[in-house]
């Protein structure tokens, strides 16, 4: 079922925890809300699941398929919640927890006693969990516990499965045997899923599209593809990934910046340039297009990558260049090596470039 | 391995200094009610305790606990929800505002109750106009009970509940629970030990309060006598062994209902360890 969200706004007292929101989820979809605390996802979240009101306005509308919730209670949106720490009702057992919602139901629809344990069983094999049905929550591991509040919201066959930072509280190899997990079960059991995340790798790898936010506002919504190659503000970039910084003066094509020099094919006057640690390659000469000595002061050679941090003069914050393997070992990298740094891609948001620079004048005078 | 200050000889002494301690400020006080209520035989102080006057006052005793206990549950429960669950303007004032009855001396409580509510109160006058007798009557002793007994339910059961937050509550409501079944089986559960410690409290207090009720009970014997009342009018009479008897009535309700708690504790415990 698709969800579609017009105009949806929120205050707390004064302040604005959500500038009026409009975006549509098409059926099926996995959609990945990504911002850092305090960007408002997770009251967007709560807003859809009727946890919290939106602002009262005129054109504030929340469709599910063509069911319009807007004033719909929680308890009759039908939906499937998961909280960021499980919330499991902490004196019942992992069969009860996830039985909880067909018990619950008005007598005259409410599925018969043999019919709810087959389908809790049902539910519970499906989680692999089988095992631990008469145990209660705090027996288990944070993992199963996460996989026990999934099996609960699915019980009801929700049209709509909202998850607030799911996965947040595991440790890391828990959370991507988990993350693999949901995918599979949402392709085989086709809801439109909703997650919240402050972690880009979660949402690029587990979404269908991905809406990032900040301050209350929705920045960009792609693919995770897109995302990554066609951020469209300087925000989305540096949220998406690491950023080395490279700001200076441009004259005659010339970047300039201390001792260090690049070529640009840009108009005169300041800039400031965007690279990935990946777009950053490294040498022991310059070359005639770069110029950008600097010293190597920590190397981590762990993973697919070798990533080096590097230090210089003309450089504010340390920059991070992430290098193969095979280059690691030609140009015998050691700390303290003095080598010269060659972009072979950057990027620049000129637009809000400008502002600053605006904004900076502004405070001057 | 030893941690520092855990020699032998330490925890003696502090073990020692805690049984004399106790038997001295709880133990002998005790022994010393009963003691005193079988001074002269058992038929003495069977005389003593079935005679009519305290006859009267454990029954109105009882009746101030049994009216008291229910109202200070629904109450308190409410209160603690309202607190915990919502935010609103006043939320803060209202959770200072449940301590009144704390700060308060009871003795005042019953002076304000007389006050407002005596023939020649604000709101007497009215009562009594339509012929209603709250003041030196069982209604009255019920209203300052209520009064000095309100708190001990909410303040048991505030921190727990802030403690536990509303998520599960939450998760209960996205199953699409009622509200009537989310405290029946969420919320209650969950506060449950903390509830009966509440009203085990209130109960103990609906006992044994003297000050708010001696100020507005009129202590006609027979008619508006509580167990306490009546207990410190047999003392002022000079009848021992009688003021003793009923000591020793308000000493068994309290061990009764230390038992009820440890029982109840010991069978929660035992639950646990079974599952």
């Amino acid at each position: 079922m698709s969800i579609r969200l017009h105009d949806i706004g929120k205050h707390f007292g004064r302040t604005q925890a959500l500038e009026p929101i409009s975006l549509d989820i098409a059926e099926g979809e996995l959609v990945g809300l990504l911002g850092p605390s305090g960007s408002g996802k997770t009251t967007l979240l709560r807003i859809i699941a009727g946890l919290e009101s939106a602002d009262p306005a005129a054109g504030a509308r929340i469709l599910f398929g063509e069911r319009d919730v807007t004033q719909l209670h929680v308890r009759d949106r039908r939906i499937g919640f998961v909280f960021q720490h499980y919330a499991l009702f902490r004196h019942m057992t992992v069969f009860d927890n996830v039985a909880f919602g067909l018990t619950v139901m008005p007598r005259k629809s409410r599925p018969s006693s043999g019919e709810i344990r087959s389908r809790v069983h049902r539910l519970l094999e499906m989680v692999k969990l089988e095992h631990m049905a008469q145990r209660y929550p705090s027996q288990l591991s944070g993992g199963q516990q996460q996989r026990v509040s999934l099996a609960r919201a699915l019980a009801l066959r929700p049209d709509v499965l909202l998850l607030d930072e799911p996965f947040g509280a595991l440790d890391a190899k828990v959370r991507q045997e988990l993350r693999r997990w949901l995918r599979h079960l949402h392709d085989e059991l086709n809801f439109t899923s909703l997650f919240v995340t402050h972690d880009q790798e979660e949402a690029l790898e587990l979404s269908d599209r991905v809406v990032v936010m900040s301050n209350g506002r929705i920045e960009q919504i792609d693919t995770p593809d897109e995302l990554y190659r066609r951020p469209v503000n300087r925000f989305v970039f540096e949220f998406l990934g690491d950023v080395n910084h490279l700001e200076g003066s441009v004259r005659n094509g010339v970047l300039t910046c201390g001792d260090a020099r690049l070529a640009v094919d840009l108009a005169d006057g300041s800039e400031e340039l965007l690279l990935r640690p990946h777009e950053v390659e490294l040498a022991e000469a310059p070359t005639n297009e770069a110029h950008l000595p600097v010293t190597v002061t920590a190397i981590s050679p762990v993973g697919a990558e070798v990533r080096v941090e590097l230090e210089a003069d003309w450089l504010g914050e340390p920059w991070l260049a992430a290098i193969s393997h095979a280059s690691y070992e030609r140009l015998g990298l050691s700390r303290g090596a003095r080598l010269y740094a060659l972009p072979h891609r950057w990027h620049r948001f000129p637009t809000e470039c400008s502002e600053r620079k605006a904004r900076a004048s502004e405070a001057v005078s | 391995m030893q941690r520092i200050g855990d020699g032998p000889a330490v925890r003696r002494l502090l073990i020692a200094a805690a049984v004399v301690l106790a038997a001295l400020f709880l133990l002998l006080p005790l022994v010393a009610i009963f003691a005193q209520a079988f001074a002269r035989g058992f038929d003495v102080f069977w005389v003593n305790v079935t005679n009519q006057y305290t006859v009267a006052a454990i029954q109105l005793t009882l009746l101030i606990a049994v009216l008291t206990i229910p109202v200070c549950l629904v109450f308190g429960v409410a209160l603690a929800w309202l607190v915990t669950r919502f935010r609103f303007p006043g939320r803060r004032i209202l959770q200072t505002l449940i301590d009144i009855p704390f700060a308060v001396s009871p003795v005042v409580a019953g002076l304000v109750y007389l006050l407002l509510y005596g023939r020649t109160g604000w709101l007497g006058a009215w009562l009594d106009g339509h012929d209603i007798q709250l003041m030196f009557a069982w209604p009255g002793i019920l209203l300052v009970t209520i009064f000095v007994t309100c708190p001990f339910v909410a303040r048991e059961l505030i921190p727990l509940m802030q403690a536990q937050g509303s998520r599960e509550e939450e998760a209960a409501v996205t199953l699409g629970a009622p509200g009537w079944t989310i405290f029946r089986r969420i919320t209650l559960p969950n506060i449950r030990w903390a509830l009966l410690y509440g009203v085990i409290l209130t109960n103990a207090r609906a006992v044994g309060e003297f000050g708010a009720v001696s100020v507005v009970s009129g202590a006609i014997r027979g008619q508006t006598n509580t167990l306490p009342l009546h207990l410190e009018q047999l003392y002022q009479d000079y009848n021992t062994v009688g003021a003793f008897a009923s000591a020793s009535l308000l000493a068994l309700i309290a061990l009764l209902t230390l038992v009820a708690k440890a029982s109840l504790e010991w069978r929660a415990a035992r639950r646990e360890v079974h599952s």
